[in-house]
């Protein structure tokens, strides 16, 4: 089972991705109820969320990878870490312009510079968006694994930061995190469609995170060979 | 359709496009990994050969 599993695992998720993504889209179009300050446009809320914290959970992981290589000299971590931030970058992309979508249909702009949130994301997708930078700025080698992985982990700094950013702030424009003390700040029907949603995007995220991964180890393999035959 | 449905539908659109961009490069980089296979097998041929 587990020898299937390890072949088949790019099936089977992309196979979940796609049950969970087109019931998380059902819920959240016909099935979720209408909120009554934003009307329509809060049910962006069902997919810009899960996307900047699946951006979160990459950049996250892409740490723990990078951690594993400088601790244990784990030298597969070097391309799962890339990976992870080549796939946060991509989320990044997308939680802005959702958010952005969001931030017109109810503020009426684009993009707000006083908000703290908004600005430290925004950091943060720039921080790791420079990653890539240092990264082709070095020689292939231990070298720049370490220096690329050394980056990668000070990254982790800025997490923390920038997701405790919507809670401590105290100007909102930006809508209230999800949960507090009592509990999630909305409906069950709400809450349980943001839950599909999000394992939604996470199991969508798990399969191109496969995907991108295999495909940087083939070509990293291919590099290898051409080197040996030329 | 309100205009918050219009943004609904862009902001779902974005997610959906993006999706379908990567799969599109996914494509063109199994094709460039294919390419490149066929001449290492080549040259791997070349060096067995002579």
């Amino acid at each position: 089972m587990s020898t299937w599993l390890r072949n088949n695992g790019a099936v089977v998720l992309a196979s979940a991705a796609a049950v969970l993504l087109v019931t998380g889209l059902g819920l959240a179009l016909l099935w979720a109820p209408e909120d009554a300050d934003q009307g329509p446009s809060q049910r962006i809320f069902y997919i810009h969320v899960p996307v900047a914290l699946t951006a979160y959970v990459f950049f996250g992981w892409a740490a723990w990878k990078a951690f594993r290589l400088l601790w244990k000299r784990d030298d597969r971590a070097d391309l799962e870490s890339y990976t992870a931030v080549h796939m946060g970058v991509i989320f990044g992309v997308l939680t802005l312009v959702t958010g952005s979508i969001w931030a017109k249909i109810s503020w009426g702009v684009w993009w707000t510079w006083s908000e703290r949130q908004l600005v430290l994301f925004l950091i943060l997708f720039l921080f790791y968006s420079a990653y890539f930078m240092l990264r082709y700025s070095t020689e292939p080698g231990p070298r720049r694994a370490r220096t690329s992985a050394v980056y990668a982990l000070f990254g982790a700094v800025l997490l923390p930061v920038s997701f405790l950013a919507i809670r401590l702030a105290e100007q909102l424009l930006h809508p209230a995190p999800l949960f507090n003390r009592d509990g999630p700040q909305m409906s069950a029907s709400m809450f349980l469609t943001f839950c599909v949603c999000l394992a939604a995007m996470l199991t969508l995220a798990a399969t191109l995170y496969r995907i991108e991964l295999t495909g940087k180890r083939v070509d990293a393999r291919l590099r290898e060979l051409r080197e040996h035959l030329t | 359709m309100s205009t918050g449905e219009k943004y609904l539908a862009a902001a779902y659109l974005v997610l959906f496009a993006a999706v379908l961009v990567y799969v599109v490069l996914i494509s063109l980089k199994l094709t460039r990994i294919e390419r490149e296979l066929t001449e290492l097998a080549r040259l791997a041929e070349e060096r067995r050969g002579g």
